[in-house]
């Protein structure tokens, strides 16, 4: 089975048979979208919410805004149904405990939040998600069945 | 537009040195601390985009001690030091011992280690800043250092996404020592936001 790598900002869909990973999410949120009558599958390495609100916003994989969008069209390029599209989603962890109210130490909380709202507003239900605490995660999502795969350090394993 | 993309040869050079004194310094600090000769390799500064950034520490799910420090006043953002396991283990050794206390054997690390490790880190982040301090007359404050132990590029995303918001790269700096023939790993990432980033740079006397 062909392994693809996610990178940080970065996005990849493809077709069954494939394992599309992305390896120790921190704050970043990973967001897996399949569709499981064409079996295909797509992920992105989001690390930031919202691509108006910054000048530097070419890499549409780095926003949760433009990253949606891109994968919603590059899975339907290779036969996806949007109608038929899932989530599952991980990550957004806080790595530091900051003790302050600063928004900017919230980013983990906050690409989810994006996330869940542009899931939301693309009518894609969410199937499983796990995202918070304060680790990382690697993870693997599987075309031929879209089941989803979470590593940690310390902090077990997990199939959703 | 990215804040990087205006950066020339001699920008680099300027950040190089940056680094360059800056990690000298926060070595020099370690060897007064344990009181033993550090020897330090001359440090590179590199341009690293997202992607490949967990290469230059060893790979994105290797495990990393990592300490990250907020800075305020007039320059602010964070900066976060980040050495492996094993070089955790050996400052350690060579601190603990210098204050007649043994460390921990088992390759698990106590609580007085992660707070020594937190305070090692701190005092090295100061000795960083002090010279950045220094160099750009420019006040530079820190908060208290917080620690996290974990795979590379989840750590790697806390600065990642802080130079996200104005690039696609991560200024990296990367510091080895080594405590009498015993090899250090260290490496440092300064996160200036895009202000201070500009406000060091024109200090400098170099116009972005």
């Amino acid at each position: 089975m062909t392994k693809i790598i996610v990178g940080m900002a970065d996005l990849k869909v493809d077709r069954a048979p494939c394992m599309l990973t992305t390896l120790g999410l921190g704050s970043c949120v990973g967001i897996a979208l399949y569709d499981p009558a064409s079996k295909v599958a797509g992920l992105a390495h989001i690390m930031l919410p919202d691509s108006t609100k910054m000048q530097n916003n070419q890499n549409l994989a780095k926003f949760a805004d433009t990253a949606m969008v891109k994968m919603i069209q590059d899975m339907a390029a290779i036969g996806a149904n949007k109608t038929r599209l899932r989530a599952k989603i991980a990550g957004g962890a806080q790595m530091f405990s900051f003790n302050s109210k600063n928004d900017d130490m919230r980013i983990g909380d906050r690409n989810v939040e994006a996330t869940l709202r542009l899931l939301k507003q693309y009518s894609i239900p969410l199937i499983a998600y796990e995202v918070g605490a304060n680790y990382g995660r690697t993870v693997e999502l599987y075309a031929d069945d879209g089941r989803f795969l979470i590593k940690t350090i310390g902090h077990g394993n997990r199939e959703l | 537009m990215s804040l990087f993309s205006n950066l020339n040869e001699m920008h680099l050079d300027v950040l190089k040195e940056i680094g360059s004194i800056g990690t000298g310094n926060a070595v020099t600090a370690v060897s007064s601390l344990i009181n033993k000769k550090v020897q330090m390799n001359v440090p590179s500064v590199e341009l690293i985009e997202f992607d490949t950034l967990a290469d230059f520490v060893g790979g994105p799910e290797i495990i990393l001690v990592g300490v990250l420090i907020g800075i305020s006043d007039d320059v602010s953002g964070m900066i976060m030091f980040l050495m492996d396991i094993d070089t955790a283990h050996n400052l350690l050794g060579s601190v603990l011992s210098s204050m007649g206390i043994e460390a921990s054997t088992d390759g698990s690390l106590s609580e007085l280690e992660l707070s020594a490790i937190e305070e090692i880190s701190n005092i090295m982040a100061g000795s960083y800043l002090g010279s950045l301090s220094g160099l750009t007359n420019l006040r530079v404050r820190q908060s208290v250092p917080m620690l996290a132990i974990d795979m590379a590029n989840a750590l790697l995303s806390v600065p990642a996404i802080e130079f996200g918001k104005m690039a696609d790269h991560v200024l990296f700096i990367n510091s080895s020592f080594s405590v009498e023939n015993v090899a250090v790993n260290g490496y440092f990432i300064l996160v200036p936001d895009e202000d201070s980033f500009a406000k060091i740079m024109r200090s400098l006397g170099v116009e972005l």
